[in-house]
């Protein structure tokens, strides 16, 4: 049976499978009723194939002393072309994370709408949420699930951030965890980034973050790692005052995932900039 | 195969009715309102993990009485349907009317088709943006659909839980009138009160499951009213209730550098670990 004739009930109600009382997973539900809606299910081509989809770029998290926080440029390329410049690469994953997305654009947005399913199901069927470490472990099995289109230039590299419902006393509740294409999962250490620009997004990271951070300075380090990523990498757009485009911020804490406005990052990459070009001003004045 | 007996589908249909009326009204009974901002769900039931009351989509709850092991089967088969349609179209396609559909098709072909019927019976219940939009289908063991207005009574006290509610209900109550009215029409034919209820006692929060399809909350509207909330609208007449265990995991702390599950074996995420460990040395 194809995917659409299952998402319809025949003429007895529902499939047997849907009543199988087995499993909370609608990954696992979709794999035996519908497994034509899954990404990892479909074959691709043994050619490479990394110019047929827009590439997104440089996704940063950090921690502070409230839980997390996770921005994104704005920008997606193919090839040497800029295919978006208002692309939107950080998305809740449910009240309580986030999930940031490098790498082939559709594949990576039908995997997060995936994920946020399996979130939302798991915990309607449960009436439990996942365990934070679990939602980190599931969404791993997903990746791995993408290695034969990532070996085919169509990896996603998720980077995956969420307040810990569980933290035991005197830990931060604030967690990372950073993936590569075969599915490992790793956990992070206050900050981490991935991406085409991750490299100077880190570099500019290493000297601005610090533990224990507030919520407002901490909100600089991103923005300002984006900055410094948009610097130097010409997949990552920088702020664009013209288009008053910025990036997406959000922000993971007790009270769960909240998109920052866009007036609050603006204001944010407005004076980052106002102070990078002052600081240039006075190199100009000094005679270099 | 031999056929001992003849039996005429009349009869057969009528004593698997029977059956299946016997097994609903064993039950407690479950009330479903229609209040000024949404749906309330007034279940009579002491457990606190296992629900009668559900949620299955953004603006559809679920309500079912009878056994459980048969309405939860149902209850998972509407979240698996509804969250298919929503990731294959959009989720706004998933509708009330798609959901109680295929329950009325599955409940009517078992009916017929096996031995023993479910003894089941549900309530899908559906916020629209006005209370004249909110939609409630009682379906019964046989699959026949109906559409209610104002309220819905299931499970084994039903006629006199809906004659005492056709006296008190009004539409577009306030949340905590509706549940007052809810409660006290449960509580006035409840077995589990004094005297059957005949008293003026209410159920104490402990004994009841309440939940509501809120129009005004943004997306998901199912909310289940717990602890203090529901002492609270309920005037604290029935004491302190259990708190929703929404997310009770063992503790965890962040390991970067080590993988999850391959950390110190103590650790509640790590397999094996020692069954008489030195930890427990000291113990006992």
């Amino acid at each position: 049976m194809d995917g659409l004739t299952q998402s319809h009930t025949g003429r007895s109600g529902f499939p047997p499978a849907y009543l199988d009382r087995v499993g909370s997973s609608f990954t696992d539900f979709l794999a035996t009723a519908a497994p034509d809606l899954l990404p990892s299910r479909r074959q691709v081509p043994s050619v490479n194939a990394g110019d047929l989809t827009p590439h997104g770029t440089t996704i940063v998290a950090v921690t502070y002393a409230g839980g997390v926080l996770m921005g994104g440029d704005r920008r997606a390329t193919m090839g040497n072309l800029i295919s978006s410049r208002d692309i939107e690469k950080v998305y809740p994953a449910d009240t309580w994370s986030v999930i940031g997305i490098a790498g082939a654009a559709g594949i990576a947005i039908e995997m997060v709408k995936l994920y946020q399913v399996e979130l939302e199901h798991y915990e309607k069927i449960e009436g439990l949420t996942l365990s934070l470490d679990g939602k980190a472990n599931r969404l791993a099995q997903m990746i791995r699930g993408n290695l034969g289109a990532a070996l085919q230039g169509l990896a996603v590299v998720p980077l995956f951030a969420g307040f810990d419902l569980d933290a035991a006393a005197g830990t931060t509740p604030g967690r990372i965890f950073s993936y590569d294409v075969t599915g490992g999962n790793y956990e992070e250490r206050g900050y981490a980034a991935v991406g085409s620009g991750s490299l100077f997004a880190k570099n500019s990271l290493k000297k601005t973050w610090r533990s224990g951070l507030d919520g407002d300075a901490a909100t600089r380090t991103v923005v300002e790692a984006l900055y410094d990523a948009a610097d130097d990498d010409s997949a990552t757009g920088g702020p664009d005052p013209v288009r008053r485009l910025y990036p997406i911020v959000y922000r993971v804490d007790a009270e769960g995932a909240v998109r920052l406005t866009d007036a609050e990052v603006a204001g944010i990459a407005d004076t980052i900039v106002g102070e990078r070009a002052a600081a240039d001003r006075e190199n100009v004045d000094r005679g270099f | 195969m031999t056929m001992p007996y003849y039996a005429s589908a009349e009869q057969v249909m009528r004593d698997r009715s029977e059956y299946a009326r016997k097994g609903i009204s064993r039950g407690r009974s479950v009330a479903v309102l229609t209040y000024a901002d949404g749906v309330l769900f007034i279940a009579e039931n002491p457990s606190s993990t296992l629900h009668k009351v559900g949620e299955i989509y953004d603006r559809i709850g679920f309500a079912a009485v009878g056994r459980y092991s048969e309405f939860e089967s149902l209850r998972v088969a509407g979240v698996r349907l509804a969250d298919v349609r929503g990731y294959s179209y959009n989720r706004r396609d998933v509708t009330g009317r798609v959901i109680a559909n295929a329950y009325a098709q599955t409940l009517g072909a078992i009916f017929t088709e096996q031995m023993k019927p479910y003894e089941v019976e549900l309530c899908v219940a559906e916020v629209g943006d006005s209370s004249e939009s909110d939609q409630l289908y009682r379906l019964t063991f046989d699959g026949s659909v109906v559409d209610e207005p104002d309220f819905v009574v299931m499970g084994g006290q039903a006629e006199a839980v809906t004659a005492r509610l056709r006296e008190d209900f009004r539409a577009g109550l306030p949340l905590s009138e509706a549940l007052m009215v809810g409660v006290r029409a449960l509580s006035a034919s409840s077995p589990a009160m004094p005297g059957n209820g005949s008293g003026d006692g209410l159920l104490p929060a402990a004994q009841l499951e309440v939940a509501v399809l809120d129009r005004r909350r943004p997306k998901r509207a199912f909310r289940r009213v717990v602890g203090a909330a529901l002492g609270s609208l309920l005037g604290d007449g029935g004491g302190p209730a259990p708190e929703a265990a929404t997310h009770a995991h063992a503790p965890s702390a962040p390991q970067p550098g080590t993988p999850a599950g391959l950390g110190d074996p103590a650790a509640p995420d790590t397999a094996g670990g020692a069954v008489d460990g030195p930890a427990d040395a000291g113990e006992s």
